[in-house]
């Protein structure tokens, strides 16, 4: 199996919208061993001038990770999910992620670039929340670098 | 007790800590993050990839060793940019049902540089796991008041 270079410059629209709840931030806080009150205590939260529960600085891997979903799924992609290594991830946070908050990411792919007899991958997802006027906000953009590891690697 | 601004210089150390990791941790990350790669919990799939054995997920690492410039900055929004390279794999080894760990990470956070027009520490992390470094240019840029 041999990834698709077509990939290169590809964009994946924002699909389902992603609800940010408060007890989906306070599991995935526990899971990463944050003990922050602001990730748990909504007062805590607002005692800190925000609207509610922070999101710690990774959560959202989770909302990226959907999108990336529909590059690794997508049967023209040519990628074998369980060779796939997570090579570099960063976060740049426009503004933070709070629970209440309602949001949608549209995905591009970034780079191809062919590895030995694997590839790289590079994504970005550019993380919108929407408003209940119908706009939208940038809240985050995350770009991910995975290894598609070929045979022997 | 937030830190201030003035009294940071580049080279100062921030904290250092020790992160135990079982192979329950990867499965409740698993589940909170929708990440069910095996790799991450089955051994026979995981070696059957040509892999040592369990790994952690990466984002694991990176999500659970930021908890250390969250504390440190006061505020977990501070943290307005975060990004590492995955270099080595952390092995996570079965010790189910006893009181040991399956791998143990150290961290330890050190001020980078410093941008006094923008207010801003970029804190770089120093990541290892049995004697080696997991992590390449872990750094966070934090707002410091």
């Amino acid at each position: 199996m041999t990834i698709n270079p077509d990939l290169q410059g590809r964009s994946y629209p924002a699909a389902e919208v992603y609800d940010v709840g408060r007890e989906k931030i306070r599991e995935f806080a526990r899971a990463v061993k944050a003990t922050h009150p602001a990730h748990f205590d909504v007062d805590a939260a607002t005692a800190l001038g925000h609207p509610d529960l922070v999101a710690p600085p990774t959560f959202a891997i989770i909302i990226a990770q959907r999108a990336d979903a529909q590059l690794i799924e997508d049967p023209e992609a040519g990628i074998d999910f369980t060779r796939v290594v997570h090579a570099d991830q960063r976060f740049t946070h426009h503004r933070p992620i709070f629970a209440g908050d309602r949001l949608v990411a549209e995905l591009h792919v970034d780079g191809v670039r062919a590895m030995g007899g694997g590839a790289m991958l590079t994504t970005r997802s550019e993380i919108f929340a929407l408003d209940a006027a119908g706009g939208r906000e940038q809240v985050t953009t995350t770009t991910s670098s995975i290894l598609v590891r070929g045979e022997g690697q | 007790m937030s830190p201030t601004f003035s009294e940071l210089s580049a080279g100062q150390e921030i904290g250092s800590r020790t992160l135990e990791v079982s192979r329950t941790d990867l499965v409740k990350y698993a589940g909170a993050s929708g990440d069910f790669n095996p790799i991450h919990w089955n051994e026979a799939f995981a070696t059957g990839v040509e892999l040592p054995g369990v790994i952690a997920h990466g984002m694991f690492t990176m999500g659970a060793v930021v908890q250390l410039v969250t504390d440190w900055a006061g505020d977990p929004a501070a943290v307005m940019d975060f990004q590492t390279r995955f270099t080595k794999p952390v092995v996570v080894t079965d010790t189910t049902g006893t009181a040991d760990a399956g791998a143990t990470i150290e961290v330890t956070g050190t001020i980078g540089k410093l941008d006094a027009e923008a207010r801003t520490a970029r804190v770089d992390l120093t990541v290892t796991a049995a004697g080696q470094k997991v992590l390449m240019k872990a750094q966070a840029v934090v707002r410091v008041s």
